[in-house]
């Protein structure tokens, strides 16, 4: 996944007197990796590829840290298949978080899981991603109980729904809050301060922060 | 999110969204009518969002039949600040002073996750000193002990144990003592930085940690005579918020809950970061899985952490001058700040170096203050034992100066999930000892 270029040495928008200006940089993530990964990683690969066919769309080992890409058809039975293989035994969901990348075309908002083995433990991250025009993939709620608060969090922060949740509301922000706040269309501050009889604009148009 | 909602929309403008009615009055009325209805003699309380013993801005809905709660659902988002939201517009040096503020009860421990987060971004985990590794270790610790005093002391107070209340802030005020005169402050240190720590230990650091150490080794017993059998105190814990193993794995519940219902597991020994591998200690368990259980691992826990405590006061004693930040000009904050009486300071020797010596010092403390360092592209999650349980840090980094995503990951948020399966079938009065005893702290719940 790329996220775009940068041109000249310095950030853009600025009279770069430094004679670096003819730099174009691509700015990419991590790609995918190609086994072994060694340690523990390729057999657990190869036991997940055994009982869900297909599994991953891509798999990451980058730093140290184990990612799977899963489509999000795939989900439900992967992470099923995580949790109860006692060759696998991912007992905790641990956080669900939502990223949102508006450069990546056709798979906007990513939901990343951080799965964590107390039997062996190992830790591992699932990584979804869904277009911004049809936001949904399955709840993982039915599996790990825990993911509820956190995929509340992440349709409310990134406006990401999550079907078959059993109560997908607002969580952080009050019930009537217009907009999802941690997508990067949205602004920081957004929204007046109001006193009464005076306003204050939004923080955002109150000084520059880039 | 639609591109026709205007989020500048001003009262009265056609776009402006309407919240709902607040008068209470007529609300209130509805609610009245509805409930005459009802055969059942079932009563809707709201406890909090002000509510003294709900640890902050919690709020708890409950449906109660007489004394007996039927139903309770917590509602949180009182205390969001969109600090994750602020952070993508700060340098990730400058993401510090946000994290340390979201758990203030433990800030060392948010800066820690945050910053080893970093640390694994930019590749420069192994290159850490060892010094700078020691300090960090005994501030957490300190701050563990710290955070455990105001459990178990709030914790008491709730039932009416005032005198371990105060006992427990006396002592944690000590800590805090200890705290100033190496960061400055109190409370929201920012003092873990990525590469190391903002500045090393004072002269007199090592004295001071003696005294606390023997302060709190002779008072920690206190709270055990006054309460480990005391019969007022067992009774309002004992047999109460109970959660076994198998709800603390479906709701993914870690730290002092999960080890008080009989699972040795405590990341500083599974998955030990900052060299905990090094450090000689225990995880202590319990087997009641009740808050009275959770109370007492608290208890075992802190007669670690001093053990834990005074070996690093060892190391640090002997390690004496050797460096606390990362050794790498790109980096490395440029100068080791002095700390003045009012807890702020610069270094003269700095100061004079780049005000009067060299102008590429200049230019290079300016960018890196200024601007901040870059962080190559890809994500992390480092996952620390704070004092509440795991506390992980998801850290997505696009390449540029600022984190692309930051999200914390706070075991209190996790562990109120916990709330009807600890709550639902008791008492009114026990809602508050499970509360209690899950020790939320509401700056990290909602972030």
């Amino acid at each position: 996944m790329s996220f775009g270029t940068q041109e000249g040495a310095w950030s853009s928008g600025t009279g770069d007197t430094s004679g670096f200006g003819g730099i174009v940089t691509k700015i990419e993530f991590p790609k995918g990796s190609e086994p072994p990964y060694g340690g523990w990683y390729d057999g657990a690969i190869a036991r997940l590829g055994e009982l869900v066919a297909e599994p991953t769309v891509a798999v990451v080992f980058d730093r140290g840290e184990l990612t799977l890409h899963v489509a999000r058809e795939k989900l439900l039975e992967v992470v099923q298949a995580l949790r109860d293989d006692a060759k696998l035994r991912f007992e905790y969901c641990v956080s669900v978080s939502g990223v949102h990348y508006p450069a990546d075309a056709g798979a906007e908002l990513h939901v990343v899981y951080h799965l964590l083995s107390i039997t062996h433990n190992r830790r591992l991250r699932l990584e979804v991603s869904v277009p911004d025009a049809d936001p949904h993939l399955p709840s993982v709620v039915r599996v790990y109980p825990a993911a509820d608060w956190h995929e509340r969090e992440a349709w409310d922060m990134f406006g990401i729904v999550f079907d078959g949740h059993p109560y997908l509301t607002r969580i952080l922000m009050p019930d009537d809050w217009v907009g999802h706040p941690q997508r990067k269309d949205y602004p920081l501050g957004g929204i007046p301060v109001e006193f009464k009889g005076a306003k204050v604009p939004p923080v955002d148009q109150r000084r520059s922060y880039r | 999110m639609s591109a026709s909602i205007d989020f500048y929309a001003a009262p009265g403008h056609e776009d402006e969204f309407t919240a709902y009615e607040t008068n209470a009055a007529g609300e209130f009325e509805a609610i009245q009518a509805e409930q005459a209805d009802r055969e059942d003699r079932v009563l809707v309380i709201n406890m909090g969002p002000q509510h003294p013993s709900t640890h902050g801005v919690l709020r708890l809905m409950v449906e109660c039949d007489g004394e007996t709660v039927v139903k309770i659902r917590p509602g949180i988002g009182f205390l969001h600040t969109g600090i994750e939201k602020s952070m993508e517009y700060r340098s990730y040096t400058q993401g510090t002073a946000f994290v340390t503020r979201m758990d203030y009860v433990a800030p060392l421990f948010n800066e820690a996750a945050y910053v080893l987060s970093v640390e694994r971004l930019l590749g420069i985990e192994d290159q850490i000193p060892k010094r700078a590794q020691d300090i960090r270790v005994l501030m957490m610790e300190l701050c563990r002990l710290a955070s455990h005093l105001v459990a178990i002391a709030t914790g008491g107070l709730e039932i009416g144990a005032l005198t371990v209340y105060m006992n427990g802030f006396r002592e944690r005020e000590m800590i805090l003592d200890f705290f100033e005169a190496v960061t400055g402050l109190r409370m929201n240190h920012e003092y873990i930085r990525p590469g190391g720590v903002a500045n090393d230990l004072p002269e007199n650091a090592i004295a001071q940690l003696h005294d606390i150490i023997d302060w709190v080794e002779k008072r920690l017993p206190e709270i055990h005579q006054f309460c480990d059998d005391n019969p007022i105190f067992k009774g309002r814990m004992q047999g109460i918020a109970y959660m076994d193993l198998t709800a603390c794995f479906a709701l993914g519940v870690t730290g002092p809950c999960l080890r008080s219902a009989g699972m040795p597991w405590d990341l500083r020994k599974s998955q030990p970061y900052c060299g905990y591998e090094t450090y000689d200690f225990n995880v202590p368990t319990q087997e009641s899985a009740d808050a009275y259980g959770r109370y007492l691992v608290r208890m075992a826990e802190m007669e670690e952490s001093l053990k834990i405590v005074k070996q690093a006061c060892d190391r640090l004693d002997a390690s004496r001058g050797e460096p606390v930040m990362i050794d790498d000009p790109a980096l490395k904050w440029p100068a080791q700040l002095a700390l003045g009486p009012d807890g702020q300071g610069n270094s003269h020797e700095h100061i004079k170096q780049i005000m009067g010596e060299s102008m590429e010092s200049l230019i290079h403390h300016f960018k890196l203050v200024s601007s901040g360092f870059e962080v190559p592209p890809g994500q992390a999650y480092v996952p620390i034992e704070s004092p509440k349980g795991e506390l992980g840090c998801h850290v997505v980094a696009d390449g540029g100066a600022h984190p692309y995503r930051v999200h914390m990951r706070d075991p209190g948020f996790n562990h109120l999930q916990a709330v009807p399966l600890l709550c639902e079938g008791g008492m009114i009065a026990d809602i508050v000892v499970a509360i209690g005893s899950l020790d939320p702290v509401m700056g990290g719940v909602d972030r």
